[in-house]
């Protein structure tokens, strides 16, 4: 468990002051996979380099299962470390030493048999999938290879947790994912919970649990990622949510309802939760006297749980209408009348439509 | 006239012998120094205002004091480490004090070539500051640290010319001596040629060593 409790850091560069961290609050469980998004100087750099001291709070305390680590001593600290493993944007490995060298080099700066080495090293290398690279260097490997080397190093001397600083941000797309993935095995099979900073919602959706997002050194919301996805509270937020949840109505579906009028109604739905796996749109077609069309959908899982929107297109008298949109709302789903006949909703989501687009 | 064969292979190895002597020492306080110069630095692992504003300027001052100044300025302290202030063994002393504070400056340079990533990685495993150093910034920086010897022993080979001055003979001392002083134009040619000759050599070895370090070509 990681405590952050009224954490502030201040840098001091001549005569000004900057502020990096204000009052952070925050409660990372066991088992977590937490996330911190937001933008660069954000202050989330500097919040994950707190938790193993290489930044010290200018005020606050940082709590590492209920120890401060700024109380005990040197020595001490130096054996804490080992709990806590990091990795890095820039993987940071040593380009002199092969890969078994780079991922032995935390247990060699303390006392271990060799062969306990060894073993272990190749232990964490066939986790992370690179027991053939033993003896390469690192200018020899791909950058997901590099990132497999620095999170084999981070496990190696078995800690519990593990700190990713933009660890998939120098990564292309498809390696991210991969990198995610194995992120995810770490925290299941060997129960390490992780605090990972980022500034791409892709890998808070991905694999995060939890999720927090930082501004102006402050953290301005923070939560469960299905709450927070499906109920942002603040600007920045709806931002980070919507560039991976497209919930923009796309200007297809507007050039369609030029031509139909009339008796079309268009409805936005949204899922949270389990109920998107219950068959409404085919249950509505059939209770009421209506025509459904699907014209657009964005249907994403989160935590396992489906998390999304379709947009339909419901032909039929006013009143059945209406009945069938009674009929769908619930806890888990909200619809509302996007654009239909003499509604008042087109507007409001006309202007929406901008807002969104760029995220 | 002819050039003495007999002299000139007593000055080359006079030469060598100043240069390797004067490199050993040379390096170690270089190391020290430079390593110093770097990890006492703002915002390094082992930040000292003190001794890095004491360091710095030392360093400074060796380094503009022109070697032939400094061959005859520490005479007193040659003396009393060698017990004599002439000969080849003296010339060593006033060698090492030349050399030592331009390899820190070398090695400071290469030191701060190291990634500031690598030194980070190093602070969240837990290493101590002399894990750091000895662990980390050394080897990473070996390649770019062989090469700064080596330009340190060229540089070192043309001090060892001046040597002549207080008695230490070398083969700088021979093209002055005997070809600059008795108008032999053929002497100072054969000195020089040589003095190319090992000059060329230690760069070729410093590249080759450097080179297969940094495992290219």
């Amino acid at each position: 468990m990681i405590e952050f409790r009224k954490v502030s850091k201040r840098f001091v560069t001549g005569k000004r002051t900057i502020t990096a961290l204000e009052d952070v609050e925050l409660t990372i469980n066991k088992g977590d996979i937490f996330g911190v998004i937001g933008f660069s100087g954000a202050g989330k750099s500097t919040l994950i380099r707190t938790v193993n001291l290489l930044e010290t709070p200018t005020s606050g305390e940082v709590l590492i299962e209920g120890k401060n680590l700024q109380k005990i001593s040197k020595k001490e600290l130096r054996e804490e470390k080992k709990n806590i493993g990091m990795i890095f944007q820039h993987f940071n490995l040593l380009n002199s030493k092969t890969v078994f060298e780079n991922v032995a080099m935390p247990l060699l700066l303390s006392k271990h048999t060799k062969k306990e080495v060894e073993q272990r090293v190749l232990e964490v290398l066939q986790f992370v999938g690179l027991e053939d690279k033993v003896k390469s260097y690192p200018d020899q490997l791909s950058g997901g290879q590099k990132q497999r080397v620095g999170i084999a190093r981070a496990l190696v001397t078995n800690p519990s947790i593990l700190l990713c600083d933009e660890a998939t941000s120098a990564l292309d797309p498809q390696t991210t994912k991969s990198i995610l993935q194995l992120l995810k095995r770490v925290n299941e099979e060997y129960k390490i919970t992780i605090l990972i900073i980022t500034h791409e919602m892709e890998v808070i959706k991905e694999i995060c649990n939890r999720v927090a997002v930082m501004e102006n050194g402050r953290v301005i919301e923070s939560g469960n990622i299905l709450d927070v996805f499906s109920n942002p509270q603040t600007e920045t937020a709806r931002n980070f949510v919507s560039s991976v949840v497209h919930d923009e109505i796309p200007q297809s579906v507007y050039r369609l309802m030029e031509i139909h009028n009339g008796r079309s109604h268009i409805l936005k739905i949204d899922f949270v939760g389990l109920s998107s796996g219950q068959p409404i749109i085919s249950q509505v077609a059939k209770k009421f006297n209506v025509d459904v069309n699907i014209l657009f959908g964005n249907i994403t899982e989160l935590q396992s749980i489906p998390f999304g929107n379709l947009i339909v297109e419901v032909v039929g008298d006013s009143i059945e209408v209406q009945k069938a949109i009674d009929f769908i709302q619930s806890d888990t789903v909200n619809v509302k009348e996007v654009l239909g006949h003499g509604s008042k909703q087109t507007n409001f989501d006309r202007s929406n439509l901008g807002n969104v687009v760029h995220g | 006239m002819e050039v003495n064969r007999q002299i000139l292979i007593e000055a080359i190895w006079e030469t060598l012998y100043m240069v390797s002597i004067a490199l050993f020492f040379g390096a170690i306080l270089g190391f020290i120094l430079g390593i110093t110069l770097v990890v006492t630095r703002k915002g390094h692992i082992l930040e000292n205002k003190v001794i890095f504003s004491i360091v710095n300027p030392i360093v400074n001052i060796f380094r503009s004091i022109p070697f032939i100044i400094l061959l005859v300025a520490i005479i007193p302290f040659t003396r009393l480490i060698v017990g004599t202030s002439i000969g080849t063994t003296a010339a060593i002393v006033p060698l090492v004090l030349h050399v030592g504070p331009y390899i820190s400056r070398l090695i400071e340079n290469s030191l701060l070539e190291v990634d500031d990533g690598i030194i980070e990685a190093a602070k969240a495993m837990g290493a101590t500051p002399f894990q750091i150093i000895r662990k980390f910034l050394l080897p990473e920086a070996f390649p770019s640290l062989i090469l700064s010897v080596t330009t340190a022993t060229i540089g070192l080979i043309g001090a060892t010319a001046m040597a002549g001055a207080v008695g230490g003979g070398g083969l700088g001392d021979v093209a002055i001596t005997y070809g600059y002083q008795r108008f032999d134009n053929v002497t100072i040619l054969v000195t020089v040629v040589i003095l190319v000759a090992i000059v060329q050599l230690i760069q070729s070895i410093g590249n080759i060593f450097e080179r297969k370090l940094r495992r290219v070509g």
